[in-house]
């Protein structure tokens, strides 16, 4: 195993991450149920042919992979691996609801070819003429961290840097179903933020968050991504017991964590899990969340990790992100826990440099 | 030469099988599986010709014994078929006595589903089940699940070369020590999304295709699952494995020159099938055999063809498409034609390239058209896909 330093990143989110200060001086928290992300200044990073063309989820992704090409200094990655649950979901969606509407006639291929979910990957290669290796990962809240984890074996087989991303964009069929089935939160339960709206489902938002992995350090370097685990399913009992495996693999305790982030989304059934390791194993840690901020999307752990590495950097916690007060002290490792209904959790281990 | 990541288990249901024998069988007597469309009621069904499996979906569910309210999609159903008998040819009876992990493919996922139900899902609640069974996810969960894997598990979908990165990165986790085993392969079934899809792109066949023809008129698209079991060294040592070949080198480059068409040279496919070499340290003239992508799409077979060339010279190896029998499976073609591969090594017989008459003008390549038995050592594998993913695997003799 190599080390794997995280020398550049860009986000495009609900928050207006594109900013040059303290990242999170302008956040807020969301108060609607679907929120859009933030639009950058599309003409400065992409050709405005292209522009009109491309879904919002090819041009954040884009947009925030150029700005993480160039805070690293890399023109070309040797390889691009790309996270992302619904893919280009209103290409896709647009193409089957004019095949429905339409009984199989008058269509047109544009959106077709736009609708696969590996479009995102694609189009920054095309954009970077980057022949390198191009995979995408489509499995759900762990489709970012499956990214990682090829990542970082990219890195072990003597890669020297790696684009590595999760991006999501909303779409209105699909949330229009979500909603549905209560996996979108009722909007009049978020007076007081998602952690007191007591009810079922999760604010719905989009966003890309792309990281330059490299095998060196460097003097922008914001962290080192240490290791990362993925579990399928997991029993509620077996979580404690499977975290001490993941940090003693890594020859750590849970005593030697400074910061624990929770992938906390306001959703009544399943924060249930964080709060009770938030009672217990972690009780006296500093914790974090983000979604009342990014919002949930298939990738939005990729915004836990953006914000995980800032606070590595600049060793400051925003307010805005602590659940508990705790004494603060100097941040070496922050553990990241997402999970989502239940499913696809993971564990994210990240250290200052 | 390097011995690679073996292989133990195999399974496959495609329209000329519903297991690796039967599918053995079919390719052997030169049997296709390509016919007019019966399942999905669409408005190309006299214009097109495809790859359908027989089976019905009721007939699945009952095969794998799911209850009735279950919220499969056809690309679910079939690709526990396939890891089914992928886990019984390999003989394995705890999956979890090592560390073992899933990684699947898809393009379509659930799409089945949600073109049956786009509407009436709104209405009636009792659709309502198939929300949550479109995502690219679902059908590795409900894998996942039936076989008791619960760590690490994922889902690929680089459109058409889907499964044979799902191969690449489970051989690539075996060789780094992160998973002992690893099931791997994808599954696509048809729907009237990808039928209108490829015919906007005016490259679906009014016939049966005809790979690497002078004339040929498009492809045949298909419905297929298939899984690969591979394990690592110690695994094939201390259970003493009977090993069907061995994963021996992959690669995945990008053509980075247009969202759905291949550059002329074929540059990434050049890339993949020079990079996957270069990992089973093997020159061009070890390759005994080309499993080709051969689509039959003008644009696929002489791009291709092209990028053959650029490889292997004046010497080309014996080289065939199988679309022909199957159509093009999409997500599951990689690994539908790994099973062929793996077939072909372990029975000394090179598939034919089924409806081939001319050679093309640019070319000449000429494939092979009939069973031919030889002695075969490492056969390579291509696999293309849009957005310039282009994936190669070399499978190598036990």
């Amino acid at each position: 195993m190599k080390n794997y330093y995280i020398n550049g990143i860009g986000s495009i989110s609900a928050q207006p991450t594109l900013g040059e200060n303290d990242f999170s001086e302008n956040f807020k928290e969301l108060d609607q149920n679907i929120v859009a992300a933030f639009k950058p200044n599309y003409k400065e990073y992409i050709k405005p042919a292209l522009i009109r063309r491309m879904s919002k989820g090819v041009k954040i992704g884009v947009v925030a992979s150029s700005i993480a090409m160039k805070e690293a200094g890399v023109e070309k990655p040797e390889a691009i691996i790309t996270g992302t649950g619904m893919g280009c979901v209103n290409d896709s969606d647009k193409f089957l609801k004019n095949i429905i509407d339409n009984d199989e006639q008058f269509l047109t291929p544009t959106s077709f070819i736009q609708s696969t979910h590996n479009t995102v990957g694609a189009q920054i290669a095309l954009g970077l003429g980057c022949k390198s290796y191009n995979v995408t990962y489509v499995h759900g809240a762990t489709s970012f961290e499956s990214a990682l984890i090829d990542a970082m074996l990219m890195i072990d087989e003597e890669r020297s840097n790696v684009l590595v991303g999760g991006v999501d964009e909303l779409g209105s069929y699909t949330t229009s179903l979500y909603n549905l089935i209560d996996h979108v939160k009722k909007e009049e339960t978020l007076h007081d933020g998602i952690l007191a709206s007591n009810s079922k489902g999760a604010v719905f938002s989009e966003g890309a968050q792309f990281f330059v992995l490299e095998d060196k350090k460097n003097n922008k370097t914001y962290a080192r991504l240490v290791d990362l685990a993925l579990y399928n399913s997991l029993a509620e009992e077996n979580i404690e017991h499977k975290l001490k495996q993941f940090l003693n693999e890594n020859k750590l305790n849970i005593s030697d964590l400074d910061v624990v982030i929770f992938g906390l989304n306001g959703d009544v059934e399943y924060d249930r899990i964080y709060k009770n390791l938030m009672g217990s194993v972690f009780k006296n840690k500093q914790q974090l969340y983000y979604k009342h901020l990014s919002g949930e999307y298939n990738t939005s752990s990729s915004f836990g990790m953006f914000s995980a590495c800032q606070i590595l950097q600049n060793q400051k916690i925003p307010g805005i992100l602590k659940l508990n007060k705790v004494k603060e002290t100097a941040v070496k490792y922050i553990l990241l826990y997402n999970q989502y209904r239940g499913e696809n959790h993971s564990f994210t281990l990240l250290s200052s440099c | 030469m390097i011995k690679g990541v073996a292989v133990t288990g195999m399974g496959i249901i495609s329209s000329i099988g519903n297991t690796v024998e039967e599918n053995f069988q079919s390719l052997i007597s030169l049997k296709p599986g390509i016919s007019r469309i019966k399942k999905i009621n669409t408005v190309h069904r006299d214009t097109i010709k495809v790859g359908e499996i027989d089976l019905t979906n009721d007939e699945l569910i009952e095969f794998l014994d799911l209850s009735k309210d279950n919220n499969y999609s056809r690309t679910a159903l079939l690709a526990e078929v396939a890891v089914v008998e992928a886990l019984e040819n390999a003989n394995i009876s705890d999956i979890n006595n090592y560390k073992t992990g899933l990684i699947s493919s898809t393009s379509v996922g659930g799409m089945d589903m949600t073109e049956k139900h786009y509407y009436s899902q709104f209405k009636e609640i009792k659709n309502r089940k198939y929300i949550e069974s479109h995502t690219a996810g679902d059908s590795t969960n409900k894998i996942a699940n039936r076989i008791g894997i619960s760590d690490f598990v994922t889902t690929i979908s680089t459109a058409c070369s889907s499964s044979a990165n799902a191969i690449m990165l489970g051989a690539r986790m075996i060789r780094s020590g992160k998973l002992d085993r690893v099931v791997v392969g994808g599954a696509d079934c048809l729907s009237k999304f990808t039928i209108n899809g490829f015919k906007t792109l005016m490259i679906l066949s009014e016939t049966d295709c005809k790979p690497f023809d002078e004339n040929r008129t498009g492809l045949n698209l298909g419905e297929a699952a298939a899984y690969l079991v591979l394990e690592s060294d110690r695994i094939v040592k201390e259970e003493n494995k009977q090993v069907l070949a061995y994963v021996s080198g992959y690669a995945n480059a990008n053509d980075a020159f247009h969202q759905t068409a291949s550059s002329e040279n074929g540059e990434g496919a050049f890339l993949a099938m020079t990079q996957a070499l270069k990992v089973a340290n093997l020159v061009p003239e070890n390759i005994d055999y080309i499993n080709a992508h051969g689509t039959a799409t003008p644009n696929n077979d002489l791009s291709e063809s092209r990028a053959i060339i650029r490889v292997f010279g004046d010497s080309l190896p014996y080289l065939s498409s199988t679309k022909a029998y199957t159509g093009h499976t999409l997500a599951a073609a990689a690994v539908v034609e790994a099973v062929y591969s793996i077939l072909a090594l372990r029975n000394d017989v090179i598939l034919p390239n089924l409806n081939f008459q001319t050679a093309m003008a640019e070319t000449s390549i000429v494939p092979v058209t009939k069973i031919l038995n030889k002695k075969l050592q490492h056969i390579l594998s291509n696999s293309f896909g849009f957005g310039g993913n282009c994936s190669t695997i070399i499978f190598s003799k036990s």
